[in-house]
């Protein structure tokens, strides 16, 4: 099977081969970044631009240094310093990015669908790097690549997912790359951010709002941040209550086996969703999924940039 | 139409040829590495390795290396699935004797180049190639080779080896009768 994708805008509609083709990619990407030299010339004289309407340090750092040591050339266009702020629409922008020839627009954008849009109308390469609630294709597929590296497989495994699964892209993105790989996905938080309308994302996805239940049995543990900036009302009382109730602290990790991963996609919040003896325990992969993550998004602008159909031998 | 090039006995002794030339080109004490190119390169650079091992009566390194990410035509064809590189050990200093199997325009000898100088400044490269079938687009000339044959671009040269395919043989195919 080859690759044929021009752009990655979500793990929905990937196949489950097509997401192993990635994390395979981002194994050998990971390998040269253990190199001394980090650098490979696989995207020379192209054009990466970091369109980043959503504010956002990590990702696109990240998407950044994935693009340079691609040896591309990366420009970061911010919302806040734009045109956006002068009344330009999202799709002129868009086009005015595109007129400078540019070869690869990593978008992130708090309306859900908005990586989409832009590949309706753009000829370019459309990454997504996060779009509202709907979905964080690379941030799903760090955290696979992340699960597989350290378990072996992902097939059968269970793994729980805890917090705001309601407003969270990461937890979407989670759930289709780990169902369609085979893993049996909880989920667990206050009813208010966890409905039970997740069940029919996947056959393998249940929801309990029993972290106790939830903990048990879990191979792999992965907490998500509150996102108040996304929540409309107040859906529940208070933070202090949240960490009584989901906080994964050292007495809840009794409940945990000692082999389980406990993963954080960040910024995270010490003392509220985790404790620090958590974040910074043995079982935390917190890390490491930074550093995964850098190889993922190499994987996923070489795969993208890829030619296609025009196989040539030697 | 396929035409035998190479059948199990004189693929052997074109094996052992190589080797022989390869030792023969790095006379005295001095310190070479193998490196085969994926994939094709491999099973030919694990051969020869052992073929070496056993006239030097020590243990000759054998690595590989993967081209994907310094090929000129990523935006030309398919994509290549990526496999891995393992040099051995620092190639700083030493002899790095490039494998291939079959040597047709040079442009994955081209990238390996550049790939295998991202590990380092080996003193000197040289090339083996079972197979050289002419072709060449870049001024890149290998230093060993098993059998030089005449083909026409659209033909295809199938190597198969005992390790990867079962059989050792080399084959042309389609061959205008």
């Amino acid at each position: 099977m080859i690759w044929n994708r021009k752009h990655l805008l979500d793990l929905e509609t990937l196949e489950a081969w097509e997401i192993l083709h990635l994390l395979d990619t981002a194994r050998e990407f990971k390998a040269v970044g253990e190199r001394s030299i980090k650098k490979v010339p696989a995207l020379r004289g192209k054009t990466v631009v970091n369109f980043f309407v959503e504010p956002s340090t990590r990702t696109r750092i990240s998407f950044e240094l994935a693009a340079l040591r691609l040896s591309a050339d990366v420009i970061n266009f911010s919302a806040e310093a734009s045109s956006l702020k002068k009344g330009e629409t999202l799709r002129d922008t868009a086009r005015n990015l595109e007129a400078l020839n540019a070869d690869i627009i990593i978008i992130r954008h708090s309306a859900s669908g908005a990586a989409h849009f832009l590949s309706r109308f753009l000829k370019v390469h459309v990454m997504n790097a996060g779009d509202g609630s709907h979905e964080h294709p690379t941030q799903g597929l760090l955290d696979a690549f992340t699960i597989r590296e350290r378990k072996g497989r992902i097939e059968g495994l269970n793994v729980t997912i805890l917090g705001d699964i309601l407003y969270s892209r990461v937890a979407r993105s989670n759930i289709w790359a780990l169902t369609k790989l085979g893993a049996r996905v909880t989920l667990c938080g206050p009813p208010t951010l966890v409905p039970k309308i997740f069940e029919s994302f996947a056959p393998n996805v249940r929801v309990t709002w029993n972290i106790e239940e939830a903990l048990r049995g879990a191979d792999v543990i992965n907490l998500l941040r509150i996102q108040q900036e996304r929540q409309r009302a107040s859906m529940f009382p208070g933070i202090a209550e949240y960490a009584a109730l989901f906080g994964l602290n050292e007495a809840r990790m009794a409940f945990v086996k000692s082999d389980a991963l406990i993963m954080h996609p960040g910024p995270i919040n010490r003392g509220v969703e985790i404790d620090s003896s958590v974040a910074d325990g043995p079982q935390s992969v917190i890390l490491e999924q930074v550093t995964n993550g850098l190889a993922v998004r190499m994987a996923g602008l070489f795969l993208v940039n890829g030619g296609r159909g025009l196989s040539v031998a030697g | 139409m396929k035409l035998v090039i190479l059948d199990s006995r004189t693929l052997q002794e074109t094996l052992h040829r190589l080797a022989h030339e390869i030792r023969e080109g790095n006379p005295g004490e001095s310190d070479f590495v193998l490196v085969g190119i994926q994939r094709g390169g491999i099973v030919v650079a694990q051969r020869l390795a052992e073929i070496l091992s056993e006239l030097m009566g020590r243990s000759i390194a054998c690595g590989v290396v993967d081209v994907s990410f310094h090929r000129d035509d990523l935006d030309r064809r398919a994509i290549p699935v990526v496999y891995s590189t393992e040099i051995p050990g620092d190639i700083n200093g030493r002899t790095v004797v490039l494998v291939d199997d079959v040597l047709f325009t040079g442009r994955t000898i081209r990238a390996a180049l550049d790939a295998l100088h991202d590990f380092g400044r080996p003193s000197s490269v040289q090339l083996a190639v079972l197979i050289d079938r002419g072709h060449r687009e870049l001024p890149i000339k290998a230093d060993f080779v098993g059998k030089k044959i005449a083909t026409s671009r659209a033909q295809t040269v199938e190597v198969q080896l005992m390790e990867s395919d079962g059989v050792d043989a080399v084959q042309l195919c389609g061959t205008e009768v």
